[in-house]
Protein backbone atom coordinates (compact mmCIF):
# COMPACT_ATOMS: atom_id res chain seq x y z
CA UNK A 1 0.00 0.00 0.00
CA UNK A 2 1.61 3.62 -0.96
CA UNK A 3 1.86 6.64 1.12
CA UNK A 4 0.60 9.76 0.10
CA UNK A 5 2.03 12.62 1.28
CA UNK A 6 -0.47 15.66 0.21
CA UNK A 7 0.48 19.44 0.19
CA UNK A 8 -1.51 21.61 2.09
CA UNK A 9 -2.43 25.48 2.24
CA UNK A 10 -4.23 27.21 4.43
CA UNK A 11 -5.54 30.96 3.62
CA UNK A 12 -7.50 33.56 6.29
CA UNK A 13 -7.35 30.47 8.70
CA UNK A 14 -9.12 27.69 6.34
CA UNK A 15 -7.90 25.45 4.36
CA UNK A 16 -7.77 26.14 0.64
CA UNK A 17 -10.63 24.10 -2.00
CA UNK A 18 -7.81 23.29 -3.87
CA UNK A 19 -5.99 21.25 -0.70
CA UNK A 20 -9.25 19.67 -0.13
CA UNK A 21 -9.38 18.41 -3.72
CA UNK A 22 -5.97 17.29 -3.11
CA UNK A 23 -7.21 15.08 -0.10
CA UNK A 24 -10.83 13.76 -2.04
CA UNK A 25 -8.16 12.70 -5.05
CA UNK A 26 -5.48 11.18 -2.55
CA UNK A 27 -8.50 9.39 -0.46
CA UNK A 28 -9.96 8.15 -4.03
CA UNK A 29 -5.98 6.76 -5.28
CA UNK A 30 -6.64 5.02 -1.76
CA UNK A 31 -3.43 3.99 0.70
CA UNK A 32 -1.79 6.14 3.50
CA UNK A 33 -2.78 9.58 3.80
CA UNK A 34 -0.39 12.45 5.51
CA UNK A 35 -0.93 15.67 4.92
CA UNK A 36 1.87 18.11 5.46
CA UNK A 37 1.62 21.97 5.96
CA UNK A 38 4.62 24.47 5.72
CA UNK A 39 3.24 27.61 7.18
CA UNK A 40 4.05 29.81 9.63
CA UNK A 41 0.74 28.99 11.86
CA UNK A 42 -1.17 25.27 11.62
CA UNK A 43 -4.46 27.10 12.24
CA UNK A 44 -7.60 25.94 10.12
CA UNK A 45 -5.65 22.48 9.40
CA UNK A 46 -7.91 20.95 11.17
CA UNK A 47 -11.13 20.86 8.53
CA UNK A 48 -8.79 18.11 6.79
CA UNK A 49 -10.93 15.71 9.42
CA UNK A 50 -13.97 16.21 7.94
CA UNK A 51 -12.66 15.14 4.58
CA UNK A 52 -10.98 12.06 6.06
CA UNK A 53 -7.64 13.40 6.54
CA UNK A 54 -6.32 12.56 10.35
CA UNK A 55 -2.43 12.17 10.06
CA UNK A 56 -0.87 16.22 9.50
CA UNK A 57 2.75 17.41 9.65
CA UNK A 58 3.19 21.14 10.29
CA UNK A 59 6.60 22.22 9.39
CA UNK A 60 6.40 25.92 10.86
CA UNK A 61 8.46 28.01 8.24
CA UNK A 62 10.16 30.80 9.38
CA UNK A 63 10.90 32.38 6.06
CA UNK A 64 8.33 32.59 3.53
CA UNK A 65 10.01 31.07 0.55
CA UNK A 66 8.64 28.60 -1.64
CA UNK A 67 12.10 27.47 -2.45
CA UNK A 68 12.62 26.80 0.88
CA UNK A 69 9.24 25.07 1.17
CA UNK A 70 9.90 22.92 -1.89
CA UNK A 71 13.06 21.68 0.20
CA UNK A 72 11.28 20.94 3.17
CA UNK A 73 8.65 19.11 1.56
CA UNK A 74 11.18 16.57 -0.41
CA UNK A 75 12.67 15.96 2.95
CA UNK A 76 9.74 15.00 4.97
CA UNK A 77 8.65 13.32 2.48
CA UNK A 78 11.87 11.17 2.34
CA UNK A 79 11.61 10.97 6.40
CA UNK A 80 8.33 9.59 6.34
CA UNK A 81 9.80 7.03 3.79
CA UNK A 82 6.29 8.84 1.52
CA UNK A 83 5.92 6.87 -1.78
CA UNK A 84 3.61 9.82 -3.95
CA UNK A 85 3.26 13.49 -3.68
CA UNK A 86 0.34 15.54 -4.33
CA UNK A 87 0.01 19.29 -5.25
CA UNK A 88 -3.10 21.28 -5.83
CA UNK A 89 -1.60 22.97 -8.97
CA UNK A 90 -2.50 26.52 -8.20
CA UNK A 91 0.41 29.10 -8.90
CA UNK A 92 2.81 28.14 -5.69
CA UNK A 93 1.85 24.52 -6.15
CA UNK A 94 3.23 24.13 -9.93
CA UNK A 95 6.13 26.54 -8.81
CA UNK A 96 6.81 24.00 -5.93
CA UNK A 97 6.03 20.62 -7.16
CA UNK A 98 9.05 20.08 -9.67
CA UNK A 99 11.60 21.41 -7.49
CA UNK A 100 10.14 19.30 -4.96
CA UNK A 101 10.57 16.17 -7.77
CA UNK A 102 14.24 16.70 -8.06
CA UNK A 103 15.09 16.74 -4.22
CA UNK A 104 12.57 13.75 -3.93
CA UNK A 105 14.10 11.55 -6.58
CA UNK A 106 10.84 11.61 -8.20
CA UNK A 107 8.95 12.13 -11.90
CA UNK A 108 6.65 14.66 -11.84
CA UNK A 109 3.47 15.56 -13.93
CA UNK A 110 1.99 18.66 -13.79
CA UNK A 111 -1.98 19.72 -14.54
CA UNK A 112 -3.42 16.45 -14.48
CA UNK A 113 -7.10 16.23 -15.31
CA UNK A 114 -7.65 12.67 -14.29
CA UNK A 115 -6.34 9.27 -12.67
CA UNK A 116 -6.69 5.58 -12.93
CA UNK A 117 -5.17 2.65 -12.01
CA UNK A 118 -4.00 -0.01 -14.33
CA UNK A 119 -2.57 -2.96 -13.16
CA UNK A 120 -1.04 -1.27 -9.78
CA UNK A 121 0.25 1.71 -11.74
CA UNK A 122 -0.92 5.38 -11.95
CA UNK A 123 -2.29 6.54 -15.39
CA UNK A 124 -2.94 9.98 -15.89
CA UNK A 125 -4.66 11.80 -18.39
CA UNK A 126 -3.53 15.68 -19.14
CA UNK A 127 -4.55 17.96 -21.92
CA UNK A 128 -1.69 18.91 -24.39
CA UNK A 129 -1.53 21.50 -27.60
CA UNK A 130 -3.79 24.19 -26.37
CA UNK A 131 -6.04 21.28 -25.16
CA UNK A 132 -6.67 20.23 -28.63
CA UNK A 133 -5.34 16.64 -27.29
CA UNK A 134 -5.23 14.61 -24.46
CA UNK A 135 -2.63 12.41 -23.38
CA UNK A 136 -2.02 9.19 -21.08
CA UNK A 137 1.16 9.63 -19.11
CA UNK A 138 2.87 7.73 -16.58
CA UNK A 139 5.54 8.54 -14.17
CA UNK A 140 8.39 5.95 -14.30
CA UNK A 141 10.35 6.32 -11.55
CA UNK A 142 9.62 4.64 -8.01
CA UNK A 143 8.57 8.04 -5.92
CA UNK A 144 5.65 9.84 -7.96
CA UNK A 145 4.72 14.02 -8.03
CA UNK A 146 1.78 14.98 -9.35
CA UNK A 147 0.09 18.66 -9.44
CA UNK A 148 -3.79 19.01 -9.92
CA UNK A 149 -6.04 21.15 -12.01
CA UNK A 150 -7.77 23.20 -9.73
CA UNK A 151 -11.56 22.84 -9.65
CA UNK A 152 -11.17 19.82 -11.80
CA UNK A 153 -11.69 16.96 -8.71
CA UNK A 154 -14.78 17.90 -6.97
CA UNK A 155 -13.92 18.21 -2.99
CA UNK A 156 -16.22 15.51 -1.07
CA UNK A 157 -16.43 14.94 2.26
CA UNK A 158 -16.39 11.72 4.12
CA UNK A 159 -16.84 10.53 7.62
CA UNK A 160 -15.13 12.91 9.71
CA UNK A 161 -11.97 11.77 11.67
CA UNK A 162 -10.00 13.39 14.61
CA UNK A 163 -7.01 15.49 13.75
CA UNK A 164 -3.32 14.73 14.83
CA UNK A 165 -0.74 17.55 13.78
CA UNK A 166 2.59 16.70 14.41
CA UNK A 167 5.96 19.53 14.48
CA UNK A 168 8.43 18.27 11.97
CA UNK A 169 11.73 20.40 11.04
CA UNK A 170 14.34 20.04 8.50
CA UNK A 171 17.53 21.08 8.11
CA UNK A 172 17.95 23.88 4.77
CA UNK A 173 20.58 25.57 2.91
CA UNK A 174 21.35 28.91 2.15
CA UNK A 175 20.05 28.66 -1.06
CA UNK A 176 16.62 27.16 -0.26
CA UNK A 177 16.09 30.13 1.70
CA UNK A 178 17.42 32.59 -0.98
CA UNK A 179 14.36 33.39 -3.13
CA UNK A 180 12.36 35.24 -0.15
CA UNK A 181 8.61 36.32 -1.14
CA UNK A 182 8.85 40.43 0.82
CA UNK A 183 5.65 41.28 -0.35
CA UNK A 184 1.79 40.54 -1.56
CA UNK A 185 -0.49 42.27 -3.31
CA UNK A 186 -4.21 41.50 -3.78
CA UNK A 187 -6.78 42.53 -6.36
CA UNK A 188 -8.88 44.35 -4.15
CA UNK A 189 -11.06 42.07 -3.19
CA UNK A 190 -12.26 41.02 -6.21
CA UNK A 191 -12.84 37.26 -6.70
CA UNK A 192 -10.36 35.66 -9.08
CA UNK A 193 -11.22 33.75 -11.65
CA UNK A 194 -9.09 30.83 -10.97
CA UNK A 195 -10.89 30.40 -8.01
CA UNK A 196 -14.91 31.46 -9.04
CA UNK A 197 -17.08 28.91 -9.34
CA UNK A 198 -18.88 30.69 -12.32
CA UNK A 199 -17.07 32.66 -14.70
CA UNK A 200 -18.72 35.20 -17.08
CA UNK A 201 -16.36 36.77 -19.53
CA UNK A 202 -16.82 38.93 -22.43
CA UNK A 203 -14.63 39.28 -25.98
CA UNK A 204 -14.87 41.58 -28.86
CA UNK A 205 -18.26 41.75 -29.31
CA UNK A 206 -19.01 43.62 -26.32
CA UNK A 207 -17.63 46.72 -28.83
CA UNK A 208 -16.64 48.90 -25.87
CA UNK A 209 -15.07 48.81 -22.48
CA UNK A 210 -18.12 50.56 -20.87
CA UNK A 211 -19.99 47.74 -22.26
CA UNK A 212 -18.73 45.74 -19.66
CA UNK A 213 -20.85 47.00 -17.26
CA UNK A 214 -23.84 44.31 -18.29
CA UNK A 215 -21.20 41.81 -17.97
CA UNK A 216 -20.43 43.12 -14.44
CA UNK A 217 -24.08 43.26 -13.78
CA UNK A 218 -24.58 39.49 -15.05
CA UNK A 219 -21.52 38.22 -12.60
CA UNK A 220 -22.44 40.01 -9.93
CA UNK A 221 -26.13 38.97 -9.87
CA UNK A 222 -24.65 35.25 -9.90
CA UNK A 223 -21.88 35.72 -7.60
CA UNK A 224 -19.28 34.92 -10.38
CA UNK A 225 -15.66 36.34 -11.75
CA UNK A 226 -15.76 38.60 -14.43
CA UNK A 227 -13.42 37.01 -17.47
CA UNK A 228 -11.88 38.58 -20.28
CA UNK A 229 -10.73 37.86 -24.41
CA UNK A 230 -7.25 38.54 -25.43
CA UNK A 231 -8.76 40.73 -27.94
CA UNK A 232 -10.35 42.55 -24.72
CA UNK A 233 -7.57 42.80 -22.79
CA UNK A 234 -5.28 43.95 -25.58
CA UNK A 235 -7.90 46.29 -26.35
CA UNK A 236 -6.90 48.06 -22.76
CA UNK A 237 -10.75 47.33 -22.02
CA UNK A 238 -9.79 45.19 -19.31
CA UNK A 239 -6.39 44.05 -17.03
CA UNK A 240 -4.67 40.78 -17.79
CA UNK A 241 -5.23 39.65 -14.47
CA UNK A 242 -8.37 38.65 -15.60
CA UNK A 243 -7.72 37.18 -19.54
CA UNK A 244 -8.68 33.83 -20.20
CA UNK A 245 -6.36 31.02 -22.11
CA UNK A 246 -3.36 30.34 -23.23
CA UNK A 247 -1.57 33.57 -22.71
CA UNK A 248 -4.14 34.06 -19.33
CA UNK A 249 -5.45 32.04 -16.75
CA UNK A 250 -6.74 28.55 -17.13
CA UNK A 251 -10.21 28.24 -15.60
CA UNK A 252 -12.13 25.18 -14.79
CA UNK A 253 -15.76 26.73 -13.04
CA UNK A 254 -18.61 24.71 -12.60
CA UNK A 255 -20.32 27.34 -15.47
CA UNK A 256 -18.56 29.69 -17.98
CA UNK A 257 -20.60 31.84 -19.77
CA UNK A 258 -19.04 33.23 -22.71
CA UNK A 259 -20.59 36.57 -24.11
CA UNK A 260 -19.74 37.87 -27.78
CA UNK A 261 -16.40 35.31 -27.94
CA UNK A 262 -15.60 33.99 -30.75
CA UNK A 263 -13.91 30.97 -29.52
CA UNK A 264 -10.38 30.67 -30.90
CA UNK A 265 -8.24 27.71 -29.75
CA UNK A 266 -6.17 30.07 -27.56
CA UNK A 267 -8.78 30.65 -25.58
CA UNK A 268 -10.57 27.47 -25.37
CA UNK A 269 -7.24 26.36 -24.28
CA UNK A 270 -7.94 28.02 -20.70
CA UNK A 271 -11.39 27.54 -20.02
CA UNK A 272 -12.26 24.10 -21.71
CA UNK A 273 -12.33 22.16 -18.99
CA UNK A 274 -14.97 24.20 -17.21
CA UNK A 275 -17.71 22.14 -15.76
CA UNK A 276 -20.74 23.70 -18.00
CA UNK A 277 -20.45 25.78 -20.69
CA UNK A 278 -22.79 28.72 -22.13
CA UNK A 279 -22.02 30.50 -25.18
CA UNK A 280 -23.69 33.97 -26.48
CA UNK A 281 -23.06 35.00 -29.57
CA UNK A 282 -24.84 36.45 -32.83
CA UNK A 283 -22.75 34.15 -35.71
CA UNK A 284 -24.40 30.90 -35.17
CA UNK A 285 -21.22 29.22 -36.92
CA UNK A 286 -18.88 30.95 -33.61
CA UNK A 287 -16.34 27.88 -33.11
CA UNK A 288 -17.66 28.52 -29.44
CA UNK A 289 -20.58 26.64 -29.79
CA UNK A 290 -19.04 23.75 -30.74
CA UNK A 291 -17.74 23.08 -27.14
CA UNK A 292 -20.61 24.59 -25.28
CA UNK A 293 -23.31 22.55 -23.71
CA UNK A 294 -25.80 25.59 -23.69
CA UNK A 295 -25.83 28.44 -26.68
CA UNK A 296 -27.56 31.52 -27.26
CA UNK A 297 -26.98 32.65 -30.99
CA UNK A 298 -28.72 36.05 -31.12
CA UNK A 299 -27.80 40.03 -30.07
CA UNK A 300 -25.68 39.90 -26.49
CA UNK A 301 -27.14 43.39 -25.82
CA UNK A 302 -30.64 42.35 -26.00
CA UNK A 303 -29.82 38.93 -24.55
CA UNK A 304 -27.97 39.72 -21.30
CA UNK A 305 -30.53 41.89 -19.62
CA UNK A 306 -33.12 39.14 -20.30
CA UNK A 307 -30.71 36.56 -19.26
CA UNK A 308 -30.12 38.21 -15.87
CA UNK A 309 -33.49 39.08 -15.29
CA UNK A 310 -34.88 35.64 -15.53
CA UNK A 311 -31.87 34.11 -13.50
CA UNK A 312 -32.79 36.68 -10.59
CA UNK A 313 -36.27 35.53 -10.91
CA UNK B 1 26.76 39.68 -17.39
CA UNK B 2 26.28 35.95 -18.36
CA UNK B 3 22.79 35.40 -19.40
CA UNK B 4 21.34 32.07 -20.68
CA UNK B 5 17.69 32.19 -22.22
CA UNK B 6 16.13 28.22 -22.90
CA UNK B 7 13.82 28.00 -26.02
CA UNK B 8 11.67 25.89 -27.01
CA UNK B 9 10.27 24.99 -30.42
CA UNK B 10 6.45 24.20 -31.31
CA UNK B 11 3.93 23.84 -33.30
CA UNK B 12 1.99 27.70 -34.35
CA UNK B 13 -1.02 27.44 -31.88
CA UNK B 14 -3.28 27.85 -34.61
CA UNK B 15 -1.95 24.48 -36.48
CA UNK B 16 -4.27 22.05 -37.03
CA UNK B 17 -2.89 18.82 -35.79
CA UNK B 18 -3.63 15.04 -36.01
CA UNK B 19 -2.01 12.59 -34.31
CA UNK B 20 0.73 10.67 -35.93
CA UNK B 21 1.09 6.91 -36.62
CA UNK B 22 1.76 5.69 -33.29
CA UNK B 23 -0.81 7.04 -31.63
CA UNK B 24 1.80 9.00 -29.28
CA UNK B 25 2.20 12.34 -30.66
CA UNK B 26 1.40 14.54 -33.11
CA UNK B 27 1.79 14.21 -36.97
CA UNK B 28 4.83 16.88 -37.76
CA UNK B 29 3.26 16.84 -41.47
CA UNK B 30 2.21 20.43 -42.72
CA UNK B 31 2.43 21.72 -39.36
CA UNK B 32 4.16 25.45 -38.73
CA UNK B 33 6.78 25.26 -36.30
CA UNK B 34 7.41 28.48 -34.19
CA UNK B 35 9.53 30.17 -31.10
CA UNK B 36 7.35 29.36 -27.89
CA UNK B 37 5.62 32.98 -27.28
CA UNK B 38 6.88 32.76 -23.70
CA UNK B 39 10.06 32.66 -24.91
CA UNK B 40 9.74 35.31 -26.66
CA UNK B 41 9.43 37.35 -23.72
CA UNK B 42 12.38 35.86 -22.10
CA UNK B 43 14.99 36.18 -25.39
CA UNK B 44 13.69 40.05 -24.94
CA UNK B 45 14.52 39.97 -21.55
CA UNK B 46 17.92 38.76 -21.84
CA UNK B 47 18.70 40.90 -24.92
CA UNK B 48 17.78 44.24 -22.74
CA UNK B 49 19.73 43.11 -19.50
CA UNK B 50 22.85 42.11 -21.73
CA UNK B 51 22.36 45.96 -23.25
CA UNK B 52 21.58 47.08 -19.77
CA UNK B 53 24.19 45.58 -17.90
CA UNK B 54 26.69 44.81 -20.72
CA UNK B 55 28.03 41.12 -21.24
CA UNK B 56 26.72 38.16 -22.89
CA UNK B 57 23.26 36.78 -23.90
CA UNK B 58 23.76 32.82 -25.12
CA UNK B 59 20.36 31.24 -26.61
CA UNK B 60 20.18 27.46 -25.95
CA UNK B 61 17.36 24.71 -27.39
CA UNK B 62 17.21 21.07 -26.56
CA UNK B 63 15.63 19.33 -29.48
CA UNK B 64 16.48 18.28 -33.66
CA UNK B 65 18.94 19.99 -36.67
CA UNK B 66 15.63 21.74 -37.44
CA UNK B 67 15.19 23.56 -34.31
CA UNK B 68 18.06 25.64 -35.97
CA UNK B 69 15.75 27.71 -37.17
CA UNK B 70 14.29 29.00 -33.81
CA UNK B 71 18.02 30.11 -32.91
CA UNK B 72 18.74 32.03 -35.77
CA UNK B 73 15.27 33.73 -34.65
CA UNK B 74 17.34 34.40 -31.18
CA UNK B 75 20.73 35.20 -33.03
CA UNK B 76 18.69 38.00 -35.17
CA UNK B 77 17.23 39.38 -32.18
CA UNK B 78 20.09 40.05 -30.62
CA UNK B 79 21.33 37.33 -28.92
CA UNK B 80 25.46 37.12 -29.39
CA UNK B 81 25.18 32.85 -29.58
CA UNK B 82 23.62 29.88 -29.90
CA UNK B 83 23.90 26.48 -28.67
CA UNK B 84 21.72 23.48 -30.07
CA UNK B 85 21.96 20.15 -27.77
CA UNK B 86 20.88 17.79 -30.36
CA UNK B 87 18.16 15.43 -28.00
CA UNK B 88 17.29 12.23 -28.09
CA UNK B 89 14.34 11.27 -29.26
CA UNK B 90 10.65 12.33 -27.33
CA UNK B 91 13.04 14.02 -24.30
CA UNK B 92 10.26 14.71 -21.16
CA UNK B 93 11.09 18.18 -19.37
CA UNK B 94 13.24 16.39 -16.10
CA UNK B 95 15.58 15.37 -19.32
CA UNK B 96 16.08 18.07 -20.99
CA UNK B 97 16.41 20.15 -17.97
CA UNK B 98 19.59 17.84 -17.24
CA UNK B 99 20.86 18.95 -20.83
CA UNK B 100 20.35 22.88 -19.78
CA UNK B 101 22.01 22.35 -16.54
CA UNK B 102 25.16 20.81 -18.35
CA UNK B 103 25.72 23.50 -20.65
CA UNK B 104 24.95 26.06 -17.58
CA UNK B 105 27.48 24.00 -15.92
CA UNK B 106 29.76 24.80 -18.62
CA UNK B 107 28.90 28.53 -18.95
CA UNK B 108 28.51 29.78 -15.01
CA UNK B 109 25.68 32.63 -16.25
CA UNK B 110 24.77 35.04 -13.57
CA UNK B 111 20.85 34.29 -14.62
CA UNK B 112 18.56 31.62 -16.80
CA UNK B 113 15.74 32.45 -18.41
CA UNK B 114 12.90 30.42 -19.55
CA UNK B 115 9.51 30.73 -20.61
CA UNK B 116 6.39 30.50 -18.03
CA UNK B 117 5.54 27.50 -19.92
CA UNK B 118 5.88 25.95 -23.42
CA UNK B 119 2.31 25.99 -25.33
CA UNK B 120 2.77 22.59 -26.47
CA UNK B 121 3.09 20.13 -23.15
CA UNK B 122 1.92 23.23 -21.16
CA UNK B 123 4.56 21.74 -18.69
CA UNK B 124 5.52 24.67 -16.66
CA UNK B 125 8.40 23.17 -14.64
CA UNK B 126 11.11 24.25 -16.29
CA UNK B 127 12.15 27.33 -14.22
CA UNK B 128 11.98 24.92 -11.00
CA UNK B 129 14.00 21.63 -12.29
CA UNK B 130 16.65 24.11 -13.02
CA UNK B 131 16.88 25.83 -10.20
CA UNK B 132 16.62 22.27 -8.17
CA UNK B 133 19.31 20.69 -9.89
CA UNK B 134 21.65 23.33 -10.37
CA UNK B 135 21.21 24.65 -6.74
CA UNK B 136 20.07 28.00 -7.31
CA UNK B 137 17.14 29.45 -6.54
CA UNK B 138 14.47 30.14 -8.79
CA UNK B 139 11.06 31.96 -9.35
CA UNK B 140 8.11 31.34 -11.52
CA UNK B 141 5.52 33.64 -13.91
CA UNK B 142 7.80 37.11 -13.82
CA UNK B 143 6.13 39.67 -15.12
CA UNK B 144 8.43 42.50 -13.96
CA UNK B 145 12.13 42.30 -13.35
CA UNK B 146 14.46 44.68 -11.83
CA UNK B 147 18.29 43.45 -11.22
CA UNK B 148 20.58 45.58 -9.79
CA UNK B 149 23.80 45.01 -7.52
CA UNK B 150 23.66 41.03 -7.65
CA UNK B 151 20.08 40.51 -6.70
CA UNK B 152 16.81 39.93 -8.39
CA UNK B 153 13.64 41.90 -7.62
CA UNK B 154 10.59 39.99 -9.64
CA UNK B 155 7.40 40.78 -10.00
CA UNK B 156 4.99 37.68 -10.33
CA UNK B 157 1.92 36.66 -10.92
CA UNK B 158 -0.01 34.79 -8.31
CA UNK B 159 -3.41 33.72 -7.74
CA UNK B 160 -5.89 36.70 -7.01
CA UNK B 161 -2.82 39.17 -7.31
CA UNK B 162 0.93 39.69 -7.58
CA UNK B 163 3.51 39.32 -5.39
CA UNK B 164 7.32 40.20 -5.16
CA UNK B 165 10.22 37.88 -4.43
CA UNK B 166 13.68 39.38 -4.16
CA UNK B 167 16.27 36.73 -4.96
CA UNK B 168 20.64 36.77 -5.15
CA UNK B 169 21.82 36.15 -8.42
CA UNK B 170 22.96 33.40 -9.79
CA UNK B 171 19.42 32.59 -10.50
CA UNK B 172 16.73 31.44 -12.54
CA UNK B 173 13.47 32.80 -13.60
CA UNK B 174 10.60 31.98 -16.05
CA UNK B 175 8.98 35.50 -17.88
CA UNK B 176 5.32 35.85 -18.39
CA UNK B 177 3.65 38.40 -20.27
CA UNK B 178 3.93 41.94 -18.75
CA UNK B 179 7.89 41.78 -18.89
CA UNK B 180 8.91 43.73 -21.88
CA UNK B 181 7.36 43.50 -25.24
CA UNK B 182 9.59 41.23 -27.77
CA UNK B 183 11.23 42.85 -30.34
CA UNK B 184 11.04 41.72 -34.28
CA UNK B 185 14.38 41.62 -36.16
CA UNK B 186 14.39 43.46 -39.37
CA UNK B 187 16.37 42.25 -42.00
CA UNK B 188 20.03 43.40 -41.55
CA UNK B 189 19.58 41.44 -38.48
CA UNK B 190 18.52 38.84 -39.64
CA UNK B 191 21.32 38.89 -42.44
CA UNK B 192 23.60 39.26 -39.69
CA UNK B 193 22.68 36.23 -37.47
CA UNK B 194 23.81 34.22 -40.04
CA UNK B 195 27.16 34.55 -39.57
CA UNK B 196 26.94 34.54 -35.54
CA UNK B 197 28.08 31.23 -33.94
CA UNK B 198 25.80 28.40 -33.49
CA UNK B 199 27.57 25.50 -31.50
CA UNK B 200 26.11 21.36 -31.01
CA UNK B 201 26.58 19.61 -28.67
CA UNK B 202 25.33 16.26 -28.20
CA UNK B 203 22.80 14.90 -25.25
CA UNK B 204 23.97 13.75 -22.10
CA UNK B 205 20.45 13.03 -20.62
CA UNK B 206 20.05 9.84 -18.06
CA UNK B 207 17.10 9.16 -19.77
CA UNK B 208 13.15 9.87 -19.32
CA UNK B 209 11.52 9.86 -15.69
CA UNK B 210 7.61 9.90 -17.47
CA UNK B 211 6.05 8.39 -20.70
CA UNK B 212 3.28 9.32 -23.14
CA UNK B 213 1.59 5.95 -23.47
CA UNK B 214 -1.12 7.71 -25.98
CA UNK B 215 -2.57 10.60 -27.78
CA UNK B 216 -5.76 11.48 -28.74
CA UNK B 217 -7.99 14.17 -29.62
CA UNK B 218 -10.96 14.12 -27.51
CA UNK B 219 -14.55 13.83 -28.49
CA UNK B 220 -16.86 16.27 -27.11
CA UNK B 221 -19.05 15.34 -24.52
CA UNK B 222 -21.46 18.79 -24.34
CA UNK B 223 -24.43 18.88 -24.40
CA UNK B 224 -24.37 20.86 -27.16
CA UNK B 225 -28.03 22.42 -27.21
CA UNK B 226 -27.98 26.12 -29.24
CA UNK B 227 -31.32 28.01 -29.05
CA UNK B 228 -32.36 31.45 -30.47
CA UNK B 229 -32.51 34.19 -27.97
CA UNK B 230 -36.46 34.40 -27.65
CA UNK B 231 -38.03 34.79 -24.49
CA UNK B 232 -39.26 31.39 -24.12
CA UNK B 233 -35.85 29.66 -25.26
CA UNK B 234 -33.89 31.86 -22.71
CA UNK B 235 -36.08 30.63 -20.33
CA UNK B 236 -35.78 26.79 -21.50
CA UNK B 237 -32.06 27.27 -21.31
CA UNK B 238 -32.33 28.76 -17.60
CA UNK B 239 -34.55 25.75 -16.82
CA UNK B 240 -31.02 23.68 -17.92
CA UNK B 241 -29.09 25.53 -15.78
CA UNK B 242 -30.99 25.22 -12.71
CA UNK B 243 -32.66 21.79 -13.59
CA UNK B 244 -29.91 19.91 -15.61
CA UNK B 245 -26.74 21.03 -15.00
CA UNK B 246 -27.74 22.45 -11.60
CA UNK B 247 -25.15 25.14 -11.77
CA UNK B 248 -26.85 28.20 -10.95
C1 LIG C 1 0.13 33.02 -29.27
C2 LIG C 1 -1.27 33.48 -29.07
C3 LIG C 1 -1.80 33.44 -27.79
C4 LIG C 1 -3.12 33.86 -27.56
N1 LIG C 1 -3.62 33.78 -26.29
C5 LIG C 1 -4.92 34.10 -26.07
C6 LIG C 1 -5.50 33.98 -24.77
O1 LIG C 1 -4.84 33.64 -23.79
N2 LIG C 1 -6.80 34.27 -24.61
C7 LIG C 1 -7.60 34.69 -25.65
O2 LIG C 1 -8.80 34.94 -25.42
N3 LIG C 1 -7.07 34.84 -26.88
C8 LIG C 1 -5.75 34.56 -27.11
N4 LIG C 1 -5.22 34.74 -28.37
C9 LIG C 1 -6.04 35.47 -29.37
C10 LIG C 1 -7.06 34.62 -30.07
O3 LIG C 1 -6.47 34.02 -31.19
C11 LIG C 1 -8.26 35.48 -30.54
O4 LIG C 1 -7.78 36.52 -31.36
C12 LIG C 1 -9.07 36.12 -29.40
O5 LIG C 1 -9.41 35.12 -28.45
C13 LIG C 1 -10.34 36.74 -29.97
O6 LIG C 1 -11.06 37.39 -28.97
P1 LIG C 1 -12.63 37.57 -29.09
O7 LIG C 1 -13.28 36.24 -29.19
O8 LIG C 1 -13.06 38.46 -27.97
O9 LIG C 1 -12.79 38.43 -30.43
P2 LIG C 1 -13.34 38.00 -31.86
O10 LIG C 1 -12.66 36.82 -32.37
O11 LIG C 1 -13.33 39.25 -32.65
O12 LIG C 1 -14.84 37.55 -31.58
C14 LIG C 1 -15.89 38.42 -31.26
C15 LIG C 1 -17.15 37.59 -31.27
O13 LIG C 1 -18.24 38.39 -30.83
C16 LIG C 1 -19.39 38.09 -31.62
N5 LIG C 1 -20.27 39.26 -31.58
C17 LIG C 1 -20.04 40.48 -32.12
N6 LIG C 1 -21.07 41.31 -31.84
C18 LIG C 1 -21.96 40.60 -31.11
C19 LIG C 1 -23.22 40.91 -30.53
N7 LIG C 1 -23.77 42.11 -30.63
N8 LIG C 1 -23.86 39.91 -29.87
C20 LIG C 1 -23.33 38.67 -29.76
N9 LIG C 1 -22.14 38.33 -30.28
C21 LIG C 1 -21.44 39.29 -30.93
C22 LIG C 1 -18.84 37.78 -33.00
O14 LIG C 1 -19.74 36.95 -33.70
C23 LIG C 1 -17.53 37.07 -32.67
O15 LIG C 1 -17.71 35.66 -32.58
C24 LIG C 1 -3.92 34.35 -28.63
C25 LIG C 1 -3.38 34.40 -29.91
C26 LIG C 1 -2.07 33.97 -30.14
C27 LIG C 1 -1.54 34.02 -31.53
N1 LIG D 1 13.53 21.54 -25.46
C1 LIG D 1 13.77 22.70 -24.81
N2 LIG D 1 14.94 23.36 -25.03
C2 LIG D 1 15.20 24.53 -24.39
N3 LIG D 1 14.35 25.11 -23.54
C3 LIG D 1 13.19 24.49 -23.27
C4 LIG D 1 12.83 23.26 -23.88
N4 LIG D 1 11.61 22.89 -23.43
C5 LIG D 1 11.22 23.86 -22.57
N5 LIG D 1 12.17 24.83 -22.47
C6 LIG D 1 12.10 26.07 -21.68
O1 LIG D 1 11.31 25.87 -20.53
C7 LIG D 1 10.18 26.73 -20.54
C8 LIG D 1 9.03 26.07 -19.84
O2 LIG D 1 8.71 24.89 -20.50
P1 LIG D 1 7.82 23.73 -19.87
O3 LIG D 1 8.30 23.52 -18.46
O4 LIG D 1 8.08 22.58 -20.77
O5 LIG D 1 6.41 24.21 -19.94
C9 LIG D 1 9.96 27.06 -22.00
O6 LIG D 1 9.24 28.27 -22.14
C10 LIG D 1 11.40 27.17 -22.48
O7 LIG D 1 11.96 28.41 -22.10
Amino acid sequence: MSKILIYLETEDGLLKRTSLEAITCARSLGGEMLGLLCASSSEGVEGAGEYGLSNIIFNKLEDNSNNARAKAIALLAKNENADLIIFAGNANGRDIAPRTSVFFDAGYISDCLNFEEDNGEIIVTKAVYAAKAQIKTKILTEKQVYALRPNVFTAKKSDTVSVNIRNADVELNDTDKKALITDIEKSNGKLDISEAGIVVAGGRGLKDAKNFGLIEGLANSLGAAVGASRAVVDSGWRSHSEQVGQTGKTVSPDLYIAVGISGAVQHLAGMSSSKVILAINKDKDAPIFKIADYGIVGDLFEIIPKLQSQLEQ
Amino acid sequence: MKILVCISRVPDTAARISISDDGKAISDTGVKFIVNPYDEFALETGIRLKEQHGGECVALTVGSEKSQDVLRTSLAMGCDNAVLVKGKKDQDSFSVAQDIAAVARDISPDIIIVGRQSIDYDSMQMQSLLGAMLDMPSVSVVSGLDIEGGSATCLCDIDGGKETITTTLPCVISTQKGIYEPRYPKLPQIMKAKKKPLEIRDSVSTGNRTEILSMEIPQSTRVGKVLSGSDSDIAEIVRSLREDAKVV
